[in-house]
């Protein structure tokens, strides 16, 4: 019989402490956590509660860039009215996970580190080439958000660590992202494909930068850089398009599973590619 | 077995319950506090019947810790109506029928105040994909869009009356 | 006492309560949250009970080792099948919509010699908690031989399939066979000569068309609390659609006299016919008798769908025959139906409805009941006709393609109307068909041009509804007020429609008539409710009962009035003297009732009856969608259904009734459907994959109510409930149809099949 103990930690280094023992897992929206402790597929002896360490929740402005808490529900994203106006992509991604109760607790962080290939907040911070502020036994490093998960389930990190917050890079004038996923119903699904794609445009309206992701076609969450590439010199146009799709596709190593096949994945990996970059053109101001 | 003992205020007033580490805050209110209207459809956060608020937030209750709801401040169906008398929302699903066999409508009601609350005027849109954590079964939604609509135009009414 | 009632059904015009929309009696307790479901009720020193089910789809059970979780501290009873009486001879019970096979569902309540579907009850335990149940559940040690598994229906028809039961010999066929299989059963409707009407087509549409397993997809879970007394007095408290049929059926599982047994039927969190059968109860009462306490079972929702009946996937053959003129001429229907782990799939009731709209002078329609790998099927609203429908309807829509008529005229060529016999069999009369049909051709719906890449697609359906046995009592209390008593647990409103006919017939508002569910020890017998029948059949009771306390009200009127009981009418609540002699001044029903005593006791009245003449239902669906030439993601944007109801009661549940059928109907043409892995176990036991309807997935659902009334019941009511999600699956596909140009034959239509089928078309 497990019994469980919940701790609440109140400091990052109490934290780290708490889940360097073995069998500790962390706590941060609890949406993937809870699920999995009910079904037996965890079963950890201590739950370590992210969510009363300082700067775990939360977002705020530093060097120009934002600071996201890496607990901090898509709810309260949504609200952040800046972060929503600089990226929306990342935003929309983390309130299309669940629905809007599991919006309401949900965590980039925790999103993340549950390392779902099909993961909705992912793709977009990938695009938006986020770097993870991680807190450990050995004190702080930090490292690129596509660095963190491994594999179906596993992360990077080791015994100790978890996400503080994720940095995000200064936002250009004309710059924007979007993340769209196909699903079956019109909510409440997990992706059978993803895409997340961030743009930066010049005065003309020209691509200067742009990353494209890919989730739900790979065992994690894939930076296509010929996709990017295929984009940037020009406007987006069919001709950039079409090869920034053929890259997409190319890319895409899907499986086949209850919720799609390794050709429909692949095949929509790229439509959603194509609509999301459409759709990050657009609020950038093309 | 090892218990803690949490603190919370729920639908106003002050509530404590011993809970073990894997009970969820649906266990808790239905089991400890016998507050049976939040209702277990799933278990996994796909069916919204737990939906309580929870710091001002609509949450799944099945998807909260009892534990993490130390020091915080919930809201349940039993909290809705005051005093007597019904919510303008718990109304209006009852003119318009937008309940039959009335196991979802607790979790329904609960996230239609908590949307109204942040939205007075939402479009038919906008309501069914903030409801669509909530299942239905037996209406097919029709009625409960419209109860909620209704609702929200009185609720407005009310406020510019005032 | 068998109760047909042959006089016209009272008049549209003249009713005060029949056809309003009061708010519901109940309405309060449940949109506070006070209204008690199977879960929410608790009795002293409760015990909770879990389940040990099989991981096997099909395996022999070699041993069951129980001694460990028995020793657990906390744990005050294990059981298994050994424990439970064996049931070696069948026994048959009518309950429901078909008669039911105790061994079967004995065997289904846990598991023999054998483990027929992952999920299978094995063993049970009650203890003092969650946990210690759970952990005692993991100390039970089950040795199984596997044994190959079968769930596709057509594999399970194979000569060389894997066996489930030895004693299955296909009943209904012509001669029987001398080996056991997996086909329990054929049925047969046939007519006139089915070559010659072929011979005689002009234009033969042929189809093969495929639905899989769905679930009725109640929100809440089976839950009981089950207490065996010292004394063997055992107390139910169960979320259930009959308390009188878990009366009977635990009293025959588990030996024991049904007068031994109390029933309290607790609010249903749905149930769509999920729940006209029993998982749960005897093995709580067994629980209860073994340690001595109360226990209370709780499913979760992955139970549910493990083990718990879903409908029946199909296999849908159809051929029909026209002239040019569209007149179909002949049409052979062969069916092939899931039954899950024991026969009885509704392949008879699919059989019999799946022409139900059409006048056909050759026909023949054959169903076989399969038994499969899978859990036992159980009935789901209108068991077996969506299936059938969807195989009819698409087959018909693709006539009208080939000979050029529309939607609306081939049904309406080939349509049944008063004084047809239909194909299953008796005459039609007093049914509203065609006035559906041009309900739908008058709708604005049907007038709205469609948008680029929209289709749309039209689709009818057909049930029977019941009657059958009900009892209703009504009291009056001294205030005037009254209580109807019924035995029909409330699944869609129908407590509401019960206090207003009572209301009706006594001239009371309807807040001043009490409607109440009573237990099984408090009321006489009744059905379950299901087959569409409690607005019928129960008003029926209702409504004679509270005609016998109206004419008792007139005999005390006379009384005080000292004159002949002939000379009182009852009008509007009143007793009035037709003697103009006396002078009297009206009694209303509140005088009287206070001065009940002094003129002969209480009033009240109970009528038990067997209803007949329950009045068949007909839909017509007309269904727009939107298809995503890129996804192949459908989207229904527009749905409108109308249906013969007979009279609406409480028009705001009959509209309910129909957007609720639609609704389960979309999801199984769009997304719903059991998956299984090579290992026969269900890969999507959850709402996360198995997909329903959420709030976003649905445009708001016209329900237009097309009143022909019935003339056997007191106030002109059809059934309505299972009607509405007939049509539905059809109506979608062939509105996919519409929009792709491709007719896709296989449900669910998920967003990948309906690419394939957009490429297939262009490559």
């Amino acid at each position: 019989m497990s019994e469980v103990a919940y701790l609440a930690p109140s400091s990052p280094e109490a934290a780290a402490a708490a889940l360097a023992r073995a069998g500790a897992q962390p706590l941060s929206g609890g949406t993937d956590l809870l699920v999995q402790l009910r079904a037996g597929r965890s079963r950890p002896d201590v739950i370590v509660d992210l969510k009363s360490v300082p700067g775990a929740i939360g977002v705020r402005e530093a060097a120009g860039g934002f600071v996201i808490g890496a607990a901090t529900s898509g709810a309260v994203l949504g609200e952040h009215t800046a972060l929503v106006k600089a990226w929306p992509g990342i935003v929309e991604g983390a309130n299309l996970i669940g629905s809007t109760q599991v919006q309401g607790r949900a965590s980039l962080g925790g999103n993340l580190c549950n390392a779902s290939p099909a993961a909705d907040g992912v793709p977009a911070l990938v695009a938006a080439r986020a770097v993870c502020v991680i807190v450990g036994p050995n004190g702080r490093r930090e490292a690129p958000v596509e660095a963190i998960a491994t594999g179906p389930g596993k992360t990077s990190l080791a015994q100790g660590e978890f996400i503080l917050e994720f940095r995000l890079p200064p936002r250009p004038a004309r710059a924007s992202d979007a993340y769209l996923r196909l699903i079956p119903r019109t909510e409440m699904d997990i992706a059978v494909a993803g895409a997340g794609v961030n743009l930066v445009l010049d005065a003309a309206g020209a691509v200067t930068e742009a990353n494209v992701a890919l989730g739900a076609v790979a065992p994690t969450v894939l930076l296509v850089a010929d996709a990017g590439a295929a984009l940037v010199g020009g406007k987006l146009d069919e001709a950039s398009l079409a090869k920034m799709e053929a890259a997409v596709r190319a890319a895409c190593r899907p499986i086949s599973d209850k919720r799609g096949t390794v050709e429909y994945r692949t095949r929509i990996a790229g439509v959603l590619a194509r609509r999301a970059a459409l759709i990050a053109y657009q609020r950038a101001g093309a | 077995m090892s218990k803690t003992h949490v603190t919370t205020t729920v639908n106003g007033d002050p509530a404590e319950f011993l809970v073990s580490p894997r009970m969820t805050l649906l266990d808790a209110l239905r089991d400890e506090l016998g507050l049976t209207g939040a209702k277990e459809g799933c278990g996994s956060g796909d069916c919204g019947a737990c939906s309580v608020v929870l710091d001002g937030r609509l949450v799944c209750s099945c998807l909260v810790l009892a534990a993490e709801a130390e020091g915080c401040r919930i809201e349940t169906i039993e909290g809705m109506a005051q005093g007597g008398q019904l919510h303008p929302l718990q109304q209006k699903f009852l003119e318009h029928a937008a309940l039959q066999c009335g196991f979802c409508t607790p979790g329904l009601l609960v996230a239609s105040k908590a949307l109204l609350d942040v939205n007075p005027d939402p479009t038919e849109t906008e309501v069914r994909y903030w409801l669509a954590g909530n299942l239905c079964r037996c209406t097919g939604y029709d009625k409960i869009i419209r109860a909620v609509m209704d609702a929200a135009a009185e609720l407005r009414q009310e406020r510019t009356a005032a | 006492m068998s109760e047909t009632l042959e006089k016209p059904a009272a008049p549209a015009s003249g009713l005060n309560v029949v056809g309003t929309r009061p708010i519901r009696p109940d309405g309060a307790d449940k949109v506070t949250g006070r209204a008690a479901y199977g879960a929410d009720f608790n009795m002293p020193g409760q015990l909770v009970g879990k389940i040990l089910r099989s991981p096997h789809a099909h395996a022999r059970i070699v041993s069951i080792d129980t001694s460990k979780a028995k020793a657990l501290p906390g744990v005050k009873a294990v059981i298994t099948g050994a424990d439970f009486p064996p049931f070696l001879a069948d026994e048959l019970i009518e309950g429901g919509e078909a008669a039911s096979s105790m061994r079967d569902l004995a065997w289904n309540v846990m598991a023999r010699a054998k483990v027929l579907y992952e999920g299978h009850a094995v063993a049970a335990v009650a203890a003092i908690s969650n946990d210690i149940a759970e952990e005692a559940l993991s100390r039970i040690v089950v040795k199984y031989e596997t044994l190959p598994h079968v769930i596709d229906v057509e594999a399970a028809m194979a000569a060389d399939a894997p066996l489930l039961h030895d004693h299955i010999f296909t009943a209904g066929v012509e001669t029987k066979p001398d080996k056991p299989s997996n086909i329990a059963q054929r049925h047969r409707f046939a007519r006139g000569d089915l070559a010659e009407g072929f011979a005689a087509a002009d234009v033969i549409v042929e189809g093969r068309y495929t639905t899989k397993a769905t679930h009725q997809g109640y929100i809440e879970p089976h839950a009981c609390v089950c207490a065996w007394g010292e004394d063997g007095r055992c107390d139910v408290w169960a979320s259930s659609q009959g308390a009188f049929m878990v009366r009977t059926y635990c009293a025959k599982v588990l030996g024991v006299e049904i007068s031994d047994i109390r029933v309290t039927p607790a609010e249903i969190g749905g149930g769509f016919g999920g729940k006209t059968t029993v998982y749960l109860e005897p093995v709580a009462l067994l629980l209860s008798r073994t340690s001595g306490f109360p226990v209370k079972m709780v499913m979760s929702r992955e139970e549910v769908f493990r083990a718990t009946g879903p409908t029946s996937g199909g296999v849908i053959l159809v051929k029909l025959g026209a002239k040019s003129d569209g007149t179909i001429v002949a049409a052979e229907v062969e069916l092939k139906y899931q039954a899950g782990a024991f026969p009885g799939s509704p392949v008879g009731p699919g059989a019999m409805t799946a022409l139900a709209c059409y006048d056909i002078p050759n026909f023949l329609i054959t169903g076989w009941d399969v038994v499969t790998n899978t859990p036992k099927v159980a009935a789901y609203r209108a068991p077996g006709a969506p299936i059938s429908a969807f195989g009819v309807e698409s087959a018909v829509d693709e006539l009208a393609l080939k000979l050029g008529l529309d939607a609306i005229a081939i049904r309406e060529k080939n349509a049944v109307k008063d004084g047809v016999k239909a194909a299953y069999g008796p005459t039609y009369r007093d049914i509203g068909y065609l006035e559906t049909l041009a309900a739908i051709k008058d709708s604005d719906h049907w007038k709205t041009a469609l948008k680029p890449g929209q289709g749309r697609g039209l689709a009818v359906g057909f049930w029977f509804n019941v009657g059958g046995e009900s009892t209703a009592a009504v009291h009056l209390g001294e205030d005037g007020s009254a209580v109807v008593v019924t035995g029909s647990p409330d699944i869609g409103g129908s407590r509401a429609s019960m206090a207003m006919m009572a209301a009706e017939i006594l001239g009371l508002p309807v807040e001043r008539v009490r409607p109440m569910v009573a237990d099984t020890a408090s009321i006489g017998y009744s059905m379950l409710t299901g087959g569409s029948r409690t607005t019928f059949a129960t008003g029926m009771a209702v409504v004679q009962a509270a005609e016998k306390v109206v004419a008792e009200l007139c005999a005390r009127a006379a009384k005080l009035w000292d004159v002949p009981v002939t000379a009182v009418e009852w009008r509007n609540g009143q007793a009035v003297c037709l003697d103009a002699a006396k002078d009297a001044k009206p009694m209303s029903l509140a005088t009287l009732a206070a001065q009940s005593a002094r003129t002969g006791g209480p009033i009240s009245a109970q009528v038990a009856l067997n209803a007949q003449g329950a009045g068949p239902g007909f839909g017509v669906h007309l269904c727009d969608v939107e298809v995503d030439a890129e996804t192949g993601a459908v989207s229904v944007v527009r749905y409108t259904a109308a249906q013969d109801v007979g009279r609406a009661i409480h028009p705001s549940y009959v509209e309910g009734q129909v957007q609720g059928g639609v609704a389960q109907g979309v999801g199984w043409a769009l997304n719903e459907e059991y998956i299984f892995d090579a290992n026969g176990k269900m890969e999507n036991a959850g709402f996360l994959d198995y997909r329903m309807p959420v709030a976003s997935d649905l445009p708001m659902i016209d329900a237009i109510l097309v009143e022909v009334p019935n003339p056997r019941h007191p106030f002109g009511a059809k059934g309505v409930g299972e009607v509405p999600i007939v049509p539905p699956l059809a109506a979608v596909a062939n509105a996919v149809r519409g929009a792709i140009g491709v007719r896709m034959p296989d449900l669910p239509l998920s967003p990948p099949k309906v690419l394939a089928a957009m490429d297939g078309k262009a490559g």
